[in-house]
């Protein structure tokens, strides 16, 4: 769901391609005609530190912005901070008290559910959407830019509009709801339309990117198996079960984990589409997400070291899911 | 993944590494910057050829800058040729807040003038921010005797530094719409109808379901049970805090029948359940919409009703006494201690906050002073505001004022009213909750989110 960068808040660097390996001293070295001596071991030199110096921009960030911010947050989380004041040692109290508040597993099953909620159906279309562009249709280079544009779209911008959309008196889905002869919805006080909103508006943002990497992945897909499927009488639907699911399963993967991360840390949508309320998720706490309920903690009454351990045992939770994954992966692989 | 990087043609590679370089080095630039540019500001009064800038930080509208205010800082300047006053004004309350109490704990990026709200003082006074201020009371001459007992006492701490200087208050009143009243065929002059409900809020409950029952197709009588709620608990004596300023809401006979009211009200049918200041900006439109007819009015709702009403609906809102006097609101001027312009500063403050400024703030804001001098002076006394029909603002506001008593507070106070208001009331006014429910909620929430 969320850009690979969006990775790094976890601690986790981008997958980004490793740097150039130093090219062998063979290649150049020979083609001028220096003599050995000072030159040549600066220019050893350079040629050893020149790829550290290259990357070494990223790690001094990620250091500065990835792994002290985890460090500091992991020891935040054991004491009870107050903001501006001094810190006070507490051992694993602030994690036993999230284990005791109705709270923390309310904003848990919340963000679980609008997760599933948005996930699925992101997927889903996702995967529908790509096989259609994946086609020959005309104009499918203005289909794919136009697939893209709602990724290019601000969360605040697409939020607000939605929230008018949404919105219970006067938005635009209520009034046709009232035309088909429905009565209007409780789109933001009501739990579950609350959720249902929240989660198209995941959906919306989302589908065009995730159908735009399944459409790159179904493009590798060899033609032949197409060719041998259509000789064997295979249907476009069972084409598309069986040769193109199949073929592109790593990257369905691959999705499905950006996106269990992204649905892990839900903050910009649910917080502009409760408006005044969209800090506690809603009057009644109705769509409040554990990112909501950490900026809560931190923000808004100032307590960071339980806000620090809301923000650990999301990640936790993040690494439990890469493990349940790596574990499936592995037991697929044995039985295959 | 699969692997892709592998077979990058040369021409790839080249415009890869340009790439690569160029973001590195915006990614140095910013980094760098950034650096520079937090601890740059921390004082930000770099004195140049003598002349010092003093930085003043500021929410909502105070009413000194030179374009649309009382031109305090040009009057100021041209007293003190020395002296360059540049003024920081963000919109938002509370964010204005938390990202004070950031600056303040880190000792960076503080204006040399801070203002601050009544809601927060008690936070500002308190064990973690206290030794972060300038004693007022010693330093820039400031005349403590000038301004109004309480509101000295609130910006006190516990070992009597006085760290902020009274604004302005919050005296209120109730807004009413005559065009609403009349068409429910209750009284439009103020007098009267500020008889219907004088002394009790039990009165005005039944007020509002004497409305009801002959109430203009879709309109209710008050625009949100939140804002009564606010209005009780700011008329009571005892609010959120016991004797000693410690939080006790639980125990407030203040809250529980601030409490009562606002759920009868909410239950009842009176309110347009709405939120007050919400974002979406649906309770700004039931002024204009005519969606209610009163709402709870310290001095500074005026200005906010006559900007969301608009013109058209100029002559039609009048403004009558409350049924029992009370404060809602008001801020204060603080210095921060680890400016480089400290003394400097509370002079600037102290001037600012002088009974002849607060007379000129208010001709032009309409700002309540909360000097004694100036809340009895001809000026406000005599002022009248045309967009409620001349109503005489100055003498309803300073006898509101006048019955204002003093109330201990706690640092919690305006977390606390948060969550009664906003997952409290507005969740039975809006979700149907049952308000012994709702209470349980409330209770757990506070114990859940305040810190023991």
């Amino acid at each position: 769901m969320p850009p690979p960068s969006r990775a790094t808040a976890d601690g986790r660097p981008p997958s980004d391609p490793p740097p150039d390996p130093p090219r062998a001293a063979g290649g150049p070295k020979n083609t001028r005609r220096e003599p050995p001596g000072r030159r040549s071991i600066r220019h050893r030199w350079d040629q050893r530190a020149a790829p550290y110096v290259f990357v070494a921009p990223f790690f001094l960030c990620f250091a500065a912005f990835g792994l002290f911010p985890l460090v500091y947050t992991a020891w935040l989380s054991l004491h009870r901070v107050e903001l501006g004041g001094a810190a006070e040692w507490r051992g694993l109290d602030n994690y036993t008290g999230l284990w005791d508040s109705e709270f923390f597993w309310n904003a848990l099953a919340n963000t679980f559910t609008i997760g599933v909620l948005s996930t699925v159906p992101q997927l889903l279309l996702a995967l529908g959407l790509a096989q259609l562009i994946n086609r020959e249709v005309r104009g499918r280079g203005f289909l794919r830019v136009a697939v893209l544009a709602p990724y290019a779209t601000s969360i605040a911008a697409a939020t607000l509009v939605f929230a008018q959309l949404f919105n219970s008196d006067y938005g635009l889905i209520n009034t046709a709801l009232g035309l088909v002869g429905f009565d209007p919805v409780d789109w933001e006080s009501s739990k579950w339309p609350a959720q249902i909103a929240i989660s198209v508006i995941v959906t919306w943002r989302w589908t065009g990117y995730n159908a735009l990497i399944y459409l790159a992945a179904m493009q590798a897909v060899p033609r032949d198996l197409y060719e041998a499927a259509e000789l064997d009488g295979a249907s476009r639907w069972r084409q598309f079960v069986s040769v193109t699911v199949p073929s592109i399963r790593p990257t369905i993967l691959f999705t499905i984990v950006v996106s269990t991360i992204g649905a892990t840390q839900l903050f910009g949508e649910p917080m502009l589409f409760g408006g005044s309320l969209g800090v506690s998720g809603g009057s009644g706490n109705q769509f409040q997400t554990l990112s909501l309920l950490m900026y809560e903690k931190g923000w808004v009454t100032g307590a960071l070291g339980q806000a620090s351990a809301i923000a650990w045992v999301m990640l936790l939770l993040l690494l439990l899911a890469g493990a349940l994954r790596a574990v499936a992966v592995r037991t697929r692989r044995r039985k295959g | 993944m699969h692997s892709t990087d592998r077979g990058l043609t040369p021409g790839r590679r080249r415009s890869t590494a340009v790439a690569a370089l160029v973001a590195a080095t915006a990614v140095l630039a910013a980094c760098s910057s950034s650096g520079s540019g937090s601890g740059g500001s921390g004082s930000g009064g770099a004195a140049d050829g003598g002349t010092v800038t003093l930085r003043i930080g500021t929410f909502g509208s105070f009413g000194y800058d030179n374009e649309t205010g009382a031109k305090l800082y040009a009057e100021y300047e041209s007293l003190h040729p020395n002296i360059k006053i540049v003024e920081s004004n963000v919109a938002d309350g509370q964010k204005y807040w938390d990202t004070l109490k950031l600056r303040l704990s880190r000792d960076s990026g503080l204006a040399d003038i801070q203002a601050v709200e009544v809601g927060y003082i008690a936070e500002a006074t308190g064990p973690a921010l206290a030794g972060k201020w300038v004693d007022l009371g010693k330093t820039g001459g400031a005349d403590l005797a000038g301004f109004l007992d309480w509101k000295t006492k609130q910006a006190t701490t516990a070992d009597g530094k006085v760290v902020g200087l009274g604004t302005d208050i919050g005296p209120m009143a109730i807004c009413y719409n005559k065009d609403l009243f009349a068409a429910a065929g209750l009284p439009t002059d103020r007098a009267q109808v500020g008889a219907l409900w004088a002394g009790s809020w039990d009165k005005f409950l039944d007020t509002g379901r004497a409305y009801r029952s002959k109430a203009p197709e879709g309109t209710a009588f008050h625009d949100s049970a939140s804002g009564l709620f606010n209005a009780v608990v700011a008329s009571e004596p005892v609010q959120y805090a016991d004797a000693k300023g410690e939080l006790d809401y639980r125990n407030s006979p203040g809250v529980q029948k601030a409490w009562s009211i606002a759920t009868a009200a909410a239950t009842g049918g009176i309110t347009a359940k709405l939120r007050q200041f919400d974002e979406k900006g649906t309770w700004n439109a039931g002024f204009k919409n005519t969606k209610f007819a009163t709402v709870a009015c310290p001095s500074w709702m005026t200005g906010i009703i006559k900007d969301q009403a608009g013109p058209e609906n100029q002559g039609k809102w009048d403004i009558a006494p409350a049924p029992v006097a009370g404060n809602w609101g008001g801020s204060f001027l603080a210095v921060p201690k680890s400016g480089a312009h400290a003394e400097e500063a509370a002079k600037l403050a102290a001037w600012l906050t002088a009974p002849a400024q607060h007379a000129k703030v208010f001709a032009v804001n309409g700002n309540i002073p909360s000097s004694r001098s100036t809340l009895t002076s001809a000026a406000v006394q005599d002022a009248k505001l045309p967009f409620f029909g001349d109503a005489p603002v100055g003498r309803i506001y300073s006898e509101a004022a006048a019955g204002i008593r003093p109330v201990p507070i706690s640092r919690w106070d305006g977390q606390v009213k948060t969550f009664l208001t906003d997952n409290g009331i507005l969740d039975i006014e809006q979700r149907g909750t049952d308000p012994a429910q709702a209470w349980d909620n409330v209770r757990k929430l506070i114990d859940d989110k305040i810190a023991k």
